[in-house]
Parts: structure tokens; sequence; C-alpha cells
């Protein structure tokens, strides 16, 4: 047996083996706060460097879109006579001409396109377009394929059999095809319903634009309720559910604080992954001259346009592909960096 | 049979988080002779299993050996490299791990994957691997090993896959068999059939074991000697004897108390260790379980107890075992 | 599995059928007709024209016949190309879509594959950055952007290759680029997140603790496992990709279904339109089965029911 503990080097005096009263105790213990599920993922998010950069390339995009437009020189469908395709910052004659006469005349900063058109102008509006078809169809998807998916997984059965097959078979459909009948079928309804007083904003809109929107109802919820049907499969199976029924939660109380809880952070992730793609979809449908009515722009159709003289104007197809491919990798990035943050499966 | 089989000195390991360092061992220092079980005990984060992977080289990623000797039969683990630990793995030691439902791989049948270790170690060809690997289920008691092994993970219970791990662990004959809680995910009852299955093979092929558990009642029945860990430290070390009959460490006495035992009075309460364990992340100045101690003194908020030996085997880290015997070395004087 | 199979391909029938019929009444509940647009045509010769194809007949009557028809294998007569059967026109595109689009899908699980896996791997270091880079430049870059970028710089500017037509093999390159890149980024996203999902299972460490070499563990034991999110999306891809782009065809002058299949639907080809519909469904719902089969065999916890 050892004999001499004093050999330690330590101060040793009677008092330290005087017991500890519970305050001393409690000191020590230092407790990590627990944060809540919403500010923990926020905190993350803000971590995350790549998701930051893409928020705020969003908002400057949305400033640009929304904003700078109402109080820009130009308007989207002004035609600026004589000055037909510009390069980027370059005077026609006119102008020029008002500039030596001591006028101010606003750059163009993107030049203008063939029909005298001022690009930068018609880039932002396109952009508006892009963005307003990407967060509407988005809405309107994660609502419809929301209800959809949790209406086939809570059904179950047959049901949920009949439900899923009307899924498979608007999978199948090709999209290029209901989406050009139904722009040509929504024509006339929709010119008729333009001269009712008060839906004056139809014409305005666009036929195609609304027709796009009504597409998206009908076709691209798909995924979303597929994604929506399995999670809630999932966690209808989750024992926390079964406890929370046996002590007779009612199923609305069970959707709202237990289904709808867990399923809402990857909604969110869905949603904004969702519309990347939706912006996607409209620039390919308004490069097949399929979307917005002239003259409106979209990102798509400007570059549709712009294809044909690429030769000689390449910058006219460049700056509006490099302003779509922005905003889809801007939301892609900040759509996995929700995912990061608030899948609580990838914690750490 | 008292050739030193794994002689662990000193050892620290840590875990490099983005969150921090977290330090999961402590100075633990275990030793083991051949044929020995030792068991080893504590709650979930004490260091039991990170003590054994380090052993086979099996630390996950942000852990990084800080310093120590770890001895296992003629090797030095922490200088061996990666491809001599290779020929080490499945071979001297093998290893159970706790869940058996996850533990196969679900795309390969259970022959497949008893074979793969015994191709690996031995010059077997396929037809004898085949052989050995029949041999193998029959010896953890699978009935028609023939069909067994063209089965895929998923057709077998949980009970069923644990022996097909015990079966692909003891392919080679290993030294040592580290079990890592073998029974936790296992119902009660395949429980014992599994511990059971343990003890007769460790007499039939005469190795080591470690068996790593969170259960007391397993380890009275299995150990020879008994490590209990808290918090990356050993509290206490002993025989069975001296952890059953003689606790020192408060913390030991705790586990004891909050078992329910058959000899037990009537009316005796089970009493829970009131408290949770420490923030591993920030670990206090003293002893680690001061927080939780009944008889926490001003000193075990401090500094860390040094180690109380008393006699060749038992000894704990604790200041009121270190107290007493200052006090009965004073009065012996 | 000879009984799946055969609920399957009965499955299938009902949802082509479907499909068709959708589109069939859809199709002729859009007012205007095919021969709409033709200037010269008096009401007397449109009337001859429509009663030629039977298109002054009821509704029901129509669908009737054609589905008769269709289940024996005759789609009908193009309405605009005059002469030409819907067969002999999707016979005579589809094969180039198909060439196009099989290349297409070998590019793009050839380096879709092996570089998400080495992301993964690397997970947190450099070439796992660039990786990642790729991938989500892939998946944010619409395909008329990449055709035309590519187009821009290897065939105006640089003048490397031919920009129009399939004359030569050198011809593929550009559109077989063009229509890989977004499943390759794809792929790598996917196989990278399964291969990380897959590192950290039990069975791994398993494989560890018996011994197995690390590039042993990793083609044995992880890539089986890792594999099985891409083949779930190999099915959509394929039908997508060999059926032909539009947008690729249409940049790089390519006579293939996608391109026939938009200009069918604009100009009111309702028998091309219909035709190519079922056809392409078909194609669809056959790659859908085929990849659940391949599935079956690479995962046994499948359980065909």
């Amino acid at each position: 047996m050892k004999k001499n503990p004093l050999s330690f080097q330590l101060d040793l005096n009677p008092d330290d083996f005087l017991p500890a009263s519970e305050e001393e105790k409690e000191s020590l213990v230092v407790m990590r706060e627990s944060v809540s599920f919403w500010k923990d993922g926020m905190r993350r998010l803000r971590k995350n460097k790549v998701a930051m950069v893409s928020l705020i390339v969003i908002l400057v995009i949305m400033v640009f879109a929304f904003i700078v437009p109402s109080f820009y020189p130009y308007s989207y469908e002004q035609q600026i006579k004589g000055s037909n395709n510009l390069a980027p910052m370059q005077y026609s004659a006119q102008e020029l001409a008002r500039i030596d006469a001591g006028e101010k005349v606003f750059p163009h900063i993107f030049g203008t396109d063939k029909m005298g058109r001022d690009y930068a102008i018609r880039v932002m509006m396109g952009a508006r377009i892009s963005l307003l078809v990407g967060l509407i169809a988005s809405a309107i998807i994660l609502v419809i394929g929301s209800i959809y998916g949790s209406i086939a997984a809570f059904a179950g059965g047959w049901v949920d059999i009949i439900m899923m097959r009307i899924v498979d078979i608007i999978y199948t459909v090709p999209d290029v095809l209901l989406i050009v009948l139904l722009s040509f079928a929504l024509e006339d309804p929709l010119a008729k319903l333009a001269s009712i007083h008060g839906f004056g904003w139809v014409s305005k809109v666009g036929t195609n634009l609304i027709c796009i929107f009504i597409v998206f109802a009908l076709l691209y919820w798909v995924g979303m309720a597929r994604m929506v049907r399995s999670q809630v499969l999932m966690l209808k199976e989750n024992e926390y559910v079964t406890a929370a029924r046996a002590l007779g939660a009612k199923s609305g109380r069970i959707i709202k604080k237990h289904l709808l809880t867990n399923c809402i952070g990857t909604l969110i992730v869905t949603t904004t992954l969702q519309i990347p793609s939706s912006i996607f979809t409209e620039s390919f449908l308004s490069f097949l001259g399929l979307g917005v009515a002239v003259p409106m722009p979209s990102l798509g159709s400007l570059a549709s346009s712009a294809i044909n003289g690429i030769n000689t104007y390449p910058y006219l197809l460049f700056i509006p592909a490099v302003v779509i491919s922005l905003i889809i990798l801007s939301f892609n990035l900040l759509g996995d960096g929700l995912r990061d943050a608030f899948d609580p499966k990838l914690k750490n | 049979m008292s050739n030193k089989l794994v002689d662990i000195k000193d050892e620290y390991l840590s875990f490099f988080t983005p969150a921090g360092e977290v330090k999961a061992l402590n100075g633990v220092s275990i030793s083991l002779n051949e044929g020995e079980v030792l068991g080893i005990v504590g709650e979930s984060g004490s260091g039991k299993s990170v003590t054994a992977y380090s052993l086979m080289g099996l630390t996950a990623h942000p852990g990084k050996l800080i310093s120590g000797e770890l001895n296992f039969n003629g090797h030095q683990v922490e200088k061996m490299s990666e491809k001599e630990m290779r020929k080490m793995r499945g071979n001297e030691v093998s290893i159970i791990f706790q869940d058996p439902m996850t533990s196969l791989n679900p795309v390969y049948t259970i022959g497949n994957q008893i074979e793969e270790v015994i191709l690996l170690h031995t010059d077997k060809d396929k037809a004898q691997a085949k052989e050995r690997a029949r041999e193998l289920l029959e010896l953890v008691g699978i009935n028609e090993p023939d069909k067994r092994l063209k089965q895929y993970p998923h057709e077998l219970s949980g009970g069923m896959r644990q022996r097909v791990m015990i079966a692909i662990a003891l392919a080679c004959e290993p030294k040592l068999l580290i079990a890592d809680e073998p029974t936790t995910a296992l119902d009660v009852t395949i429980q014992a059939q599994i511990l059971e299955l343990m003890m007769e093979l460790k007499d039939k092929l005469g190795m080591a074991i470690i068996l790593i558990t969170h259960d007391l009642g397993v380890v009275a029945n299995m150990c020879e000697k008994i490590a209990v860990m808290y918090a990356g430290h050993i509290v206490e070390y002993g025989t069975v004897d001296d952890i059953f009959y003689n606790p020192k460490h408060e913390y030991t006495k705790g586990l004891l108390k909050s078992i329910p035992r058959l000899d037990a009075t009537e009316h005796e309460r089970l009493v829970p260790i009131e408290g949770t364990p420490i923030d591993m992340l920030n670990p206090p100045k003293g002893c680690p379980f001061a927080p939780r101690c009944e008889k926490c003194m001003k000193i075990c908020l401090r500094e860390m107890p040094p180690v109380t030996e008393f006699d060749d085997v038992h000894y704990t880290q604790c200041w009121m075992n270190q107290k007493e015997m200052m006090q009965g070395g004073t009065a012996n004087e | 599995m000879a009984k799946y199979i055969f609920k399957r391909i009965c499955l299938a029938i009902v949802t082509i059928w479907a499909v068709a019929t959708l589109t069939f009444f859809l199709m002729n509940l859009v007012p205007g007709g095919p021969f709409m647009s033709e200037k010269a045509v008096s009401p007397e010769a449109m009337a001859a024209l429509e009663a030629k194809y039977g298109l002054d007949k009821p509704l029901g009557e129509q669908y009737l016949t054609y589905m008769k028809d269709a289940l024996h294998g005759d789609f009908g007569q193009s309405l605009r190309q005059r002469g030409r059967s819907v067969s002999s026109i999707i016979f005579s595109k589809f094969p180039v879509s198909a060439k196009v689009g099989g290349m297409a899908v070998v590019v793009a699980l050839v380096l879709g594959v092996p570089l998400g896996c080495l992301a993964a791997f690397n997970r947190g270091k450099v070439w796992d950055h660039i990786i990642s880079v790729i991938a989500t430049c892939g998946i944010a870059v619409p395909s008329f952007v990449i055709c035309t970028f590519l187009m821009y710089t290897f065939g105006v500017k640089l003048k490397w290759l031919p920009t129009l037509g399939l004359t030569g093999p050198a011809n593929y390159i550009m559109p077989v680029v063009a229509l890989a890149f977004y499943p390759m980024a794809y792929i790598m996203r996917l196989m990278r997140s399964s291969m990380l999902d897959v590192l950290g299972q039990d069975y791994m460490r398993t494989a560890k603790a018996k011994g197995v070499s690390q590039s042993k563990s990793i083609f044995k034991h992880a890539l089986r496992n890792a594999i099985l999110p891409v083949i779930t999306y190999l099915g959509p891809m394929m039908a997508y990709t060999l059926s032909g782009s539009f947008i690729v065809e249409k940049i790089f002058t390519i006579p293939g279904l996608g391109g026939q299949f938009v200009s069918s639907i604009t100009n009111r080809d309702y028998t091309v339109i219909m035709g190519t519909t079922i056809f392409l469904a078909t194609f669809m719902v056959i790659m859908m089965v085929v990849v659940d089969i391949l599935y079956k065999i690479v995962d046994p916890r499948i359980k065909l029911k």
C-alpha cells in the first residue's frame, strides 16, 4: 500500500476535505444553453458563407428586378429612334448630338436591341418575370403538392393507390404537349376575360404566362406530392404519433403539432429548390417561344431572340444567360444551405 | 496463462470536432492477460468504446491519439502502419458491434461476408472457406447452416445476425474478442443466449474478451476484472468481488444502488444517480463526477484526484478514498 | 419475379391507355384544327380533307377508331406530312435522338459516378470543392445556355467543331456534351451524398474491423450500396435523354424526335402527336420497369410485389 499521498505536489489543507455546498457544485456544471430548432438552424445558416452570399445575390437581383425599373430612365417597351443595336455604353448619333447640346443622356449600360430598346431595363424586367414565375409557381406547387401528398398518405389503401396512379400518369404525359395545348385552349377564354372590366391585367400579363402558371399548377406538383407523401408516411409510423394518438389527440392536432412541425424543414428546403427549377422551366418555355407575350421580356425569351445574332451581338445572349444562371445558382446554393441547416439528420 | 495480452498505458485521446476538442480519454490504463475477461462499465460517452476501438486502430475520423502506449500481443499498436494493422484486425483481434441490424452489409449474403474474412487472413481457397463458414455457423448455434449461407442479412432475426457477427469475429480464432455492447439491441431472452454462447466459445477457444457494457448484471456473470469508466477516466478498477462487494468510488456505489438485486430486502428502493453527465466539450477542472457526487468536497471541484491503490488490482480515483488512505496512513504511524 | 413483371406490364398498359386517352381528348377539345393555317383551303376542300381523315365524325367515334387501329399497331397517316405514316416518322427520327442520347447517358454515368465518389472520399478538401462547383453549375445553367455557349466558343470563335447536322463523328461532340451536362451534374451530387451516407454506415466499420483494405471495402462494400439512388434516377433520365431534347436538337439542327414532336404540336398534326405521345409514354414506362428490376438485382432487400 502506498502510504504517503502527501508526496503529490499539492497544497492540501484540512479545509479542502470539507463537504462542498450545492452552489459550489452547481457552479461547476457549465450547461450549454439549449437552443430551439429554428434558432439552431438559423445559427448554422448564418455560418454558411456560400448560402449567405447566395442570399445576398438574390436580394441584389430582386432590388434590380423590382425596385430599380420604377425610376429607370428607359422603359422596357420604349423604342428609341436611331438607337438600334448599340453596343454597351455606346450612344447613337442623335444621342451624341443631344449630349453635345448639353443634355444629359443616360447611357445604355448593356446596349440596345435591334428594335432600339434599352437592354439593361429589358434584362431587369426579364429577371422580374423570371423571379415572379419562380416564386408564384413554387407557391402553387407547394400548396397543391403538399395537400395532395398528405391526403394520399393519410387516407392510405385504395385512395392512396389511385391518387398515386394519377401522379404516375401526369408524370408520363409530355409536358411540352400539355403546355402548348393549354396555351391554344386558353387563348380565347382568357382574351374574353381580359375584355371584362377589371380583368385588364390578364392581357398585360399575357395569356402564355397565365398558361405557364396553370401548367405548373396542373403538372409540376407531382414531385412535391410524392415527397410529402413519403415524408408523412414515414412520420406517421413514428412512435410519438402513436403516443399522441394513444393520449387521445385529434387528427387535426396530430397533423398540426407533430407532422407539420417535422415536415416543415423539408418543405422549406424543397420549395426553395423548386424556385430555380420553375425559373428553369419558364426560361426553357420562353426559349421555345411559349413563354411571356411580346413586348414583355423574360430572360429565356431574351436569350432566345438573341441567338440568331450570336455572331455579331454575343452580349445580347450572354447577359440574360449569365443573369439566369446566377439566379438559379443562388437559389440552389441557398436551398442546399437551408437543407444543411434545418435537416436534423445532418446535424454537425 | 499470465502472459500480458493487452497493456494500455496512460492513454489520452481527443476528438477534434468543429465545436472544439473533446477529451474522450484522459489517462486510461488497462491490462489484460490471455484468456481473461475484462468488463468495461460506464454510461454513454464515458469512453468505453473509444478505448477498445483505439486498440484496433478503429478510432473514428476526428479522433486522435494524443499520448500513451497501446501494447497488444507483442505489437505496439500506436506505432503500427495501416497495412500492419489490417493484418491484425479480424485475425488476432476481432470485434462484435452493438447493433447487428446495421453491422452486416445488406447487399451481400451471410456466406459471402463470413468467407471474406477467412479468405483475407488464411490461405484457404474458396471451397475451403465455404466449408469453414459452415462450421462456424454450426459453432455459433445456427441451424440449417447451408441454407443460411445463401441468405441475406435482412432475412435473419436480430439474435441470428449477432450470431453471424460472432461467427465472423471468431473465423480466424483471434486472441482477443472485443464485444461492444453485444446484447443491447437484442431481446432479453436472446441476450442471455448470446452471452452464454460467448462464454462457451471462450472456454472452447481460449481467447480473452473485453466486454463493453452499461449493464452491471452482465459483467457480474462473465468477467474476472471490471473497469468502471466515467468521462474518460477509469474511476475504479478491480476484480468482480472488489467491485460488487467492496466498491470504493461513489459512482460505483451509485451504479450498484441503481440496479435491482435478488437479495434485497422487500422495502429497499432503487436509487438513481442524480444529475446528468458533464459536457465533454467543457469538462470541469476537478473530478468529473463531483457535480453529481453526494459526498463532494471542496477539493474535488478544484483538483483531479490521484490514484488510490488498495491492492495489486483494486484502485480508484477519488479524493474520499485518498483522504481515508491518508488518515489511515497517519493513524498507522 | 415473372408474376411481378406481368403485373407491372398490366399496370403499364393501363398507364399508357390513360395517357393516350387524356391526350386525345385534350387535343381535340382545343379550338382549331390541323388545316386551319392553310390559307387557300376553301370550306368545301376543308370538309373533304376532314372527311378523308375521319375528322368530321363525332369525337367518341374518332376515339374508338383510333384506339382500334392503335391496338393493331397502326397509328395512321401524318396529317401534315402527306403520304408518311406516323410509325415511319417516329422510327426514322427516334434512332437519331437515341444515338445522341445514348452517348450522353454513357458520358454522364462514366463521369458522374467516379467524380461523385471522389468528392465523397475527399470531403471538405480541394477535390470536393472543385467537383461541387462543377455539379452546382451543371444543375444551375439551363441547357440552352450551355448549348449556345458551346456553339459560340467551339463552333463560331475557335471553329474547332462543326455546328450543323450530324454528318461526322465530330458533330456529335457538342450535342452529347450539352445533353450530358445536367444528368452528369445530378449524378455527381447523388453519388456524393449517397457515398457519404454509406461511408458512415456500421457495415463499413465492420469491413474495416475485419481487416478489409480501404480500396476493397470501397469497391465491394460501399459502391454497391451507394449506387442505388443513381439507379433510381436512371429510369427518368434515360427516358428523357434518349427521346431527344428539343433545345439541343433545335440549336444543333439535329433531325431528332424531340424537334419533330414540338413541331407536330405547333402544326396540330394530331396523329403524329398521338403516336409520339404513346411512343414516349411506352418508352418511359418500360424504362421504369427495367430500372425496378435492375434495382432488385443490386439490392436484395427489395421485394417485388
